[in-house]
């Protein structure tokens, strides 16, 4: 079977599943006339219904509800399987890039390109498979599969289930859609696609005023930086007249760098780039991320951690032609990565919720992708989100078993103890843990230590961002290892209730954790360190299987100065502070519980400053919601009514006030003289009305009368 | 019969209202059920229209003249090319979807409202057919008279004062646009030595470009008040809201479209070296970005449903006049599927008041809230017809934004950066109103027992749905039918734009363009 | 023995019953009478018209006459409907109770 050809189709699968939910959904599972929690509870009291219904009894949900399971599910697996058909296929071309175009999607009409020539605005709907593109949609349909069984088990109880799996479905199409499009425009729609499934499921517990807030954060947010990701794509189109990304690639292929200041090139990539950082939550617009943990704990696991947010990395690597060319805005790319990093980092120092520590732990390994792109070594970024896909999804997974077990208790401070409990919950993200710490043989490690060589080395590269991450790597496995002594170690702290109930997740549940566990093991050894020569080229096949996907300025960034003594000094460095942040973890929280808060007390406005994410969110909400959003919106509604509509209505009202004044000349004084006339007339008249009777036989008398006399008066004459 | 088919189209609805006279008005169901057969007859006599339709000809098909007034050279004159026919289509399917709508919804004097409706079918069709400019006068005072009752008789508690408003604005434009022309009129005399109306007789008009400014201002007048634009917007928001539904879906969803058709049929072609003079575009253009974000801010105060969308309505209309004004390509025709775009996802949204409405008499948002929770259907259609307004890929509103800011782009960098953050804060007034009202718990116990969506308003929506997706998946037909009436405006007004200059190697590309976005920027 | 009847006789008929209609009209309150009575005075100017068409060979006269007749049965079938509405208002249909046409 040719799956090369068949690309198409996988997208198509999953959003078959979503249809047939859209369609079907509520039929296989009949939904409860009213959910419990649609009501207030006081309008509930009042009604006199119980409202304490949220956890407790569960409903009994329909038999056929189980299809559901199977379809969804279903409909992703085979995307895998043809998903691996075809990078196996792909494998054995000689020019890795195979396109399939369906049809002209933007149907083009002329336009001036920048330079005045004359372009066809068009895009396909049309997909291209390349190593880089095979690679992403492993990533998303296997770790989208293993995430999809895992919602089996951990949706189980919740009503809206077919609604879950249908946009979890819909989601999956519009990544795969991001991915597999071999265009910018194409690409555009599933990355505002999979912003709307963010927004859907993030509001997935759509009666949590929280959780719908927190939805429209993500895509307002988002749509930030996708308004300039369009201007970004309206500058290729004037650059090059086309958005296919071979055809832009061509055309970029004879300009050289553009050294000589920040120039159109410059600008096209830093839109992009803007674009990516609303995706991809990096500084300025990374503040929805954290809020996102609203939603459903797989949701945050496969889009808000191994998926979606990765798509401005995929997007700044599709487009390394492009930023190859533009060196100042690739140093903005590395800042702003390093910057994140660094600063997401800090954030989830303070943070008691355990979704929202890895959510600031998401942010800042984001970063560290990023800083892996602006230091050119695209396939180092790409390898670090192929690496953090499996230890991200896998921690979040696990951080929901652990939900799970504590009943929907997310606060780190109510758990603690909890390893002997929930064994393979512990150690799955155990594994995780020390792979994100980046303990030698784990994957994290692999991919970690590779960005910081990078960004020692690379000609884009310098000491500075190397230092910043270095740093960012301690700190990182110092609230890594924070979250898993609060958790597992130490005494349980949660109420007695909530302890009798602590269970291991259903198999469905810790399976997907298993596999994600070995795959956070091994997926690092496809990429291993060049010192470590000792190893058989195989080792190094992430590096070799993405090479024909870069342009040669691009590949030649990523190979740096090659010293091995030195590599190998940095990479002990890096695995020393990694363990050092573990031990003061420790220190802290299993030999000295009682430390940490003394070091908050004595740390001033620091630590209040940590806990409230440095006050970023309120400084937005005051700048931009309340201030020129909802203020801009109050001000100028008062304006329209008053000046705009008050110009209409004070129109109106000069015009009525006009008409007044010559009403009342017109009554007075020209009705008035055709009055007096007519009231002459009327008195001189009045004798006169008394022959008027109203019967009609004396008007006749009269007549015949007249008659007689007037024929009298003919005789008589 | 075939060469008639114009006149079919355009007297069908009017037919159905004289027969719609005769039936007795007691008998309530046999007015709607007739009522609802004559729109269904005027949507499919409009279908051959598509098929018949030759895509690759240039200029005007399906020609109908015959004299009219001699003595003033006017005709019955009617002929459509690509832009019309996309309106004349959304005038008769929105036009029946509406008339669907109203089953239940109106309750008194149904023989007249129907018969306001298809009186009003036929007026708006004739704008769109007319290619006499008196002829296209005519229809266009036509219009307004039934409408000014659907609001005044129909409407809602302020009915009159918005009926009235909405007469005298949209009134008052027109006068000046009658001056405009009989200006043109005259103009045409004094150097043919004819009278006449027609348009394609009124293009060979050569007039001094001081005389075709003053014209294009007297047009402007009677087209902006209609569209709306920026500072003349007022009266929308007010006949919107006290329109019954229907009337506010007609209202936005073609009656609004006459504005911007007229800009497209009349002040380009036949002022086109005011089209170009660039203090007109750049007023025509500020005021189109100034109504984008201006209306898109005010949406964010509202606290009727409504109103809401009344203003939404002055944000999208402002990418339409946006796009046109570019002047480019894509602008235009961008400019066109928005508007169709516009009709079908506005009238949805007004279509989704009027379904709540029904069932509670109220538009203010806070009565309502966590209606997802007992409607879901409603608010799956809801969700469908927020993500088609706010520009989602693969819905309709995103080929037409998308087109239109390619346009602007390509005639200005600085106007499309403004333009695209209409996109987001349309995202969030949108985003934000569906969360107060459908999103979150019950807390008005009148909401609890709302039912869902009946047979008949999943019969409305359902084809406003799938024309959305139409759209979104597979807009080529719409671009392939508007490629050659476009490029026939753009010919008119930029002479030699498409005449391709020979292709610079790419970097010299890059410092033309670079030279050009300084200019730009300046 | 039997006089030829000429002219004058018609003439005389139809003074007296222009007479008779003139009284009627003035002097009866009931509104059917007086509508009876303009007809009596129509009918006598048919008999002078068709009279003196005979007297002098005119046949004028004759489709004078016939006109007026048809007018007059249009003018009773209008009369006759008025009166019902006044009727079906008033309850009445003597003349001297509507005075309403006066100032």
């Amino acid at each position: 079977m040719n799956f090369l050809d068949a690309i198409w189709l996988i997208p198509l699968f999953p959003l078959f599943g979503a249809v047939l939910m859209f369609l079907i959904g509520r039929r296989l599972d009949p939904q409860p006339e009213r959910s419990p929690e649609a009501l207030e509870p006081e309008l509930a009291e009042a009604m006199g219904e119980d409202a304490g219904q949220e956890h407790g009894h569960h409903p009994r949900f329909a038999p056929t509800r189980r299809l559901i399971s199977w379809i969804c599910p279903g409909t992703v697996l085979v995307s895998l399987l043809f998903s691996i058909g075809a990078v196996v296929q792909l494998a054995g071309l000689a020019e890795k890039a195979h396109q399939v175009i369906l049809y002209t999607w933007l149907a083009g009409l002329p336009f001036h390109m920048g330079d005045g020539a004359v372009g066809r605005f068009a895009a396909d709907l049309g997909f291209l498979l390349d190593p880089l593109s095979g690679v992403m949609i492993l990533v998303v349909t296997f770790v989208g599969f293993f995430i999809h069984v895992y919602s089996i088990g951990y949706m189980g109880h919740e009503t809206g289930y077919y609604r879950f799996f249908g946009y979890l479905n819909l989601f999956v199409f519009f990544m795969l859609t991001l991915v597999l499009a071999n265009n910018y425009a194409l690409l555009f729609v599933g990355w505002e696609g999979v912003g709307l499934c963010s927004y859907l499921l993030i509001g997935f517990y759509f009666h949590r005023k929280s959780a719908s807030d927190a939805g429209i954060k993500a895509f307002v947010v988002n749509r930030i930086g996708d308004a300039a990701f369009i201007l970004g794509i309206f500058m290729i189109f004037a650059l090059t007249g086309t958005v296919r990304f071979l055809d832009v690639n061509q055309a970029l292929h004879g300009l050289s760098a553009e050294t000589a200041g920040f120039g159109v090139l410059s600008l096209t990539a830093l839109l992009l780039f803007v674009g990516a950082t609303g995706k991809s939550a990096q500084i300025p617009l990374y503040v929805w991320l954290p809020d996102a943990m609203e939603g459903p704990t797989p949701v945050s696991a496969l889009i808000h951690a191994a998926t979606m947010v990765t798509a401005g990395v995929y997007m700044v690597a599709r487009s390394n032609a492009l930023y190859s060319l533009a060196p100042e805005t690739m140093a903005v790319v590395a800042t702003i990565g390093a910057l994140t990093a660094i600063f997401a980092a800090s954030i989830a120092f303070a943070q008691n919720d355990i979704k929202r520590v890895l959510a600031y732990s998401t942010v800042s390994q984001l970063g560290y992708m990023f800083l892996a792109a602006g230091v050119g070594a695209y396939w180092v970024a790409i390898f670090h989100l192929f690496t953090h896909a499996f230890f991200k999804a896998l921690l979040f997974l696990g951080s929901g078993s652990v939900i799970h077990a504590m009943g929907g208790e997310q606060d780190m401070r109510k758990m603690g103890g909890l390893k002997d409990k929930i064994p393979t919950t512990f150690w799955t993200m155990a594994v995780a843990s020390l792979a994100i710490a980046g303990i030698p043989g784990f994957a994290g490690f692999f991919s970690k230590d590779e960005i910081l060589w990078q960004a020692w080395s690379s000609p884009y590269g310098s000491k500075a961002l190397w230092a910043v991450g270095t740093v960012t790597a301690l700190m990182t496995a110092f609230y890594m290892w924070r979250l898993m002594y609060m958790t597992f170690w130490g005494e349980c702290r949660a109420d007695e209730h909530t302890k009798a109930h602590i269970h291991e997740s259903p198999p469905v549940m810790t399976v997907p954790l298993t596999v994600l566990a070995a795959g956070s093991v091994l997926a690092g050894w496809l990429g291993v360190p060049k010192a470590w020569a000792f190893l058989p080229g195989s080792f190094h096949a992430f590096e070799h299987w993405l090479e024909p996907v870069w342009v040669a300025a691009a590949h030649e960034a990523g190979q740096g100065a090659h010293e091995a003594a030195l590599e190998w000094a940095l990479m002990g460095l890096s695995v020393l502070l990694a363990v050092a942040g573990i031990l003061i973890a420790r220190y802290l929280y299993v030999q000295r519980p009682e430390l940490p808060d003394r070091i908050a007390e004595a740390s001033g406005p620091l630590y209040p400053a940590l806990l409230n994410k440095w006050y970023v969110d309120e400084i937005y909400n005051f700048l931009f919601v309340d201030g020129l959003a909802k203020g801009g919106g109050r001000v100028l509604g008062r304006f329209d009514q008053a000046i705009v509509d008050g110009g209409v209505n004070g129109a109106g009202w000069m015009t009525r006030f006009a008409s007044a004044v010559s009403g009342w000349w017109d009554t007075w004084i020209v009705d008035g003289t055709v009055r007096l006339i007519a009231f002459a007339v009327k008195m001189i008249s009045y004798p006169v009305r008394f022959l008027q009777t109203g019967f009609v036989q004396q008007y006749a008398a009269v007549i015949l009368a007249g008659m007689a006399v007037a024929l009298g008066y003919y005789l008589i004459k | 019969m075939s060469e008639h088919l114009l006149s079919i189209v355009l007297f069908t609805p009017l037919a159905g209202m004289f027969v719609l006279l005769l039936l007795p008005s007691s008998n309530r169901k046999l007015i709607r059920v007739w009522a609802n057969i004559a729109a269904f007859a005027g949507f499919l006599v409009s279908l051959p229209l598509v098929f018949r339709f030759d895509r690759s000809a240039e200029g005007f098909q399906m020609v109908e003249k015959a004299p009219w007034i001699p003595a003033l050279g006017a005709h019955y004159y009617l002929g459509i090319d690509g832009i019309s026919l996309l309106l004349v289509m959304l005038t008769t399917v929105t036009g029946f979807i509406a008339i669907l709508s109203s089953w239940s919804a109106i309750d008194r004097y149904e023989k007249q409202y129907y018969a306001m409706f298809l009186l009003q079918q036929t007026g708006m069709i004739g704008v769109f057919l007319s290619l006499d400019f008196l002829l296209f006068y005519v229809f266009w005072e036509i219009v307004l008279v039934p409408m000014y009752f659907i609001i005044g008789v129909w409407g809602g508690p302020r009915k009159l004062y918005a009926a009235i408003k909405f007469f005298l604005y949209t009134l008052a434009g027109s006068v000046l646009m009658l001056l405009g022309i009989l200006t043109l009129y005259f103009q045409h005399h004094a150097q043919y030595g004819v009278y006449t109306f027609e348009i394609d007789a009124l293009m060979q008009t050569a007039m001094p470009l001081h005389l075709e400014r003053w014209v294009f201002w007297a047009f402007f007048i009677g087209f902006a008040i209609k569209v709306p634009m920026f500072p003349f917007h007022t009266w929308l928001p007010d006949a919107h809201t006290e329109a019954p539904t229907a009337g506010s879906v007609i209202l936005a969803a073609v009656l609004l479209k006459m504005g911007t058709y007229g800009f497209l049929r009349f002040s380009l072609p036949l002022l086109p070296k005011a089209a170009i003079d660039p203090w007109i575009v750049h007023v025509m253009v500020g005021l189109s970005i100034v109504a984008i974000i201006y209306g898109a801010l005010v949406c964010l105060m509202q606290d009727d449903w409504k109103k809401l969308v009344a203003y939404s309505s002055v944000s999208h209309l402002g990418f339409c006049t946006l796009g046109i004004f570019s002047l480019t390509p894509n602008g235009l025709a961008g400019s066109v599927i928005q508007q169709i775009n516009h009709g079908i996802s506005t009238g949805m949204l007004f279509l989704i008041v009027g379904v709540v409405y029904e069932r509670r008499h109220t538009r203010l948002i806070r009565e309502y809230g966590g209606l997802a929770h007992v409607m879901p259907n409603y608010a799956f259609v809801f969700a469908f017809a927020m993500l088609s307004s706010a520009g989602l890929p693969l819905l309709n509103g995103f080929i037409g934004e998308f087109t239109i800011l390619q346009g602007a782009f390509e005639a200005n960098r600085v106007w499309a950066a403004f333009a695209v953050t209409g996109i987001i804060l349309g995202a969030s007034y949108l985003l934000w109103l569906y969360q107060r009202t459908m999103l979150g718990r019950i807390n008005n116990p009148k909401n609890l027992k709302l039912p869902d969506l009946n047979l008949r308003e999943w019969a409305v929506f359902a084809p406003l749905l799938v024309w959305a997706l139409w759209i979104g998946v597979y807009p080529k037909p719409y671009f392939e039918i508007l490629e050659k009436p476009v490029a026939q405006l753009v010919e008119r007004v930029r002479p030699g734009y498409f005449e391709a200059q020979a292709a610079k190697a790419p970097l010299e590309a890059a410092q033309a363009m670079e030279s050009r976005m300084e200019a730009g920027i300046r | 023995m039997l006089y030829p009847i000429t002219t004058i006789h018609y003439v005389i008929l139809s003074a007296a019953l222009l007479l008779i209609g003139t009284v009627g009209f003035l002097t009866r309150r009931n509104i059917v009478i007086i509508l009876m009575s303009i007809e009596l005075i129509l009918n006598a100017v048919n008999i002078n018209l068709v009279a003196f068409s005979e007297r002098f060979q005119a046949m004028e006269g004759q489709i004078f006459a016939i006109f007026v007749i048809a007018v007059a049965v249009a003018e009773a079938a209008v009369g006759l409907g008025i009166l019902i509405a006044l009727f079906r208002n008033r309850e009445t249909v003597a003349s001297d109770e509507i005075d309403l046409l006066k100032w």
